[in-house]
């Protein structure tokens, strides 16, 4: 089975409403596709995603894999971050990338400060080969 | 007479808001770090009784619970809060997962659509907090969104916030990255389990919410 991914712009979410970011996500991931979206969503917003989440999980939908990749900013200056948080404000948080998926398709994103691992179905099989017992042989 | 009722109820209820709110802390985290385990820990140590059950499998706590009035004592302080313990925040939620674990097929359903409840219960508890300990498992990557998105909650909230790194007392365990995937908190690590470092524990929760 091929992997559709589907890249937001953060322009797309923009002008959305709280509610209207989570439905475009989850309306994507329910039909099988990894979100790439450019930015991230509110905190709150993510927390809400999550509880949306919850809220329609049943026998086809089993919940979503979720990561946000974000420049580290730890080491900025002060002045640049203060400015950075000022334009996010304003403009909203267009810095890095959130990637959503299906948990039926995508089963695990391993994050650490330098890389993202996303593991399929497929992949996750791959990584970790059975062990053949050819005892006939 | 009725004037004298009057009053007296007035009285009673004039006192009942006078009285000072409960600090309430609360065990926030994804499954099976152990918040229940440490909930156990402290009710314990404090009241001579658990809070809860444990498992091995993931969503034993399904349900919001609280324990009133648990007074801890260190040299001449003392705090007093409500503490409440919380079903592990997760963003999937497979009934697979339990019938692996040897459930039937209509318990692991149950589990599940139980399990879903309670993370909606505890995300929107999270208002009311004004402490929280968010448990996390040291053998497991901290790096996880479900964490990193429960904390920076709490941030945005202003809510004070103490990391635990549970479960020390296995060989898998790596304090030292779960304190670098958050360097601006305070991160103690304990093994709730068998009681390991609690007086560090107790020492930062009087420094959070003393």
């Amino acid at each position: 089975m091929g992997l559709t991914l589907q890249f937001v712009p953060y322009a797309e979410i923009e002008t959305l409403s709280s509610l209207g970011r989570i439905r475009k996500l989850l309306n994507a991931v329910k039909e099988d596709k990894i979100v790439l979206l450019e930015g991230r969503l509110r905190k709150e917003e993510e927390t809400e995603l999550i509880k949306t989440t919850m809220e329609e999980i049943n026998a086809e939908f089993k919940g979503i894999e979720l990561a946000v990749i974000y420049p580290e900013s730890r080491n900025f200056a002060f002045f640049r971050k203060m400015k950075q948080q000022f334009i996010n404000m304003l403009l909203g948080d267009r810095q890095g990338l959130t990637i959503v998926g299906p948990a039926s398709v995508v089963k695990e994103i391993k994050k650490d400060p330098n890389k993202i691992q996303l593991f399929t179905s497929d992949t996750k099989k791959r990584a970790k080969p059975k062990k053949s017992k050819d005892k006939g042989k | 007479m009725i004037k004298i009722f009057k009053k007296f109820i007035k009285k009673i209820f004039k006192d009942i808001f006078r009285k000072k709110k409960q600090l309430k802390i609360g065990l926030y985290g994804p499954p099976n770090g152990g918040k229940t385990t440490l909930a156990n820990k402290i009710c314990m140590d404090w009241l001579g009784e658990e809070m809860g059950l444990t498992s091995n499998i993931a969503h034993e706590t399904r349900e919001i619970q609280v324990k009133e009035r648990i007074n801890v004592k260190k040299d001449s302080n003392e705090l007093s809060f409500s503490l409440v313990d919380t079903p592990g925040i997760a963003t999937k939620i497979d009934y697979e997962e339990f019938l692996k674990k040897g459930l039937s097929e209509s318990e692991a359903k149950r589990r599940a659509k139980e399990a879903t409840k309670g993370v909606i219960d505890a995300i929107k508890w999270l208002d009311s907090m004004d402490v929280v300990l968010v448990v996390l498992d040291s053998t497991k990557d901290p790096y996880s969104q479900v964490n990193i998105t429960i904390i920076g909650n709490l941030a945005a909230r202003n809510i004070p916030v103490l990391i635990i790194g549970n479960k020390t007392d296995l060989k898998r365990a790596k304090l030292k990255t779960v304190k670098s995937a958050f360097p601006q908190y305070d991160v103690v690590g304990i093994s709730a389990k068998k009681g390991t470092n609690m007086e560090e524990f107790y020492e930062q929760l009087f420094k959070i919410a003393g």
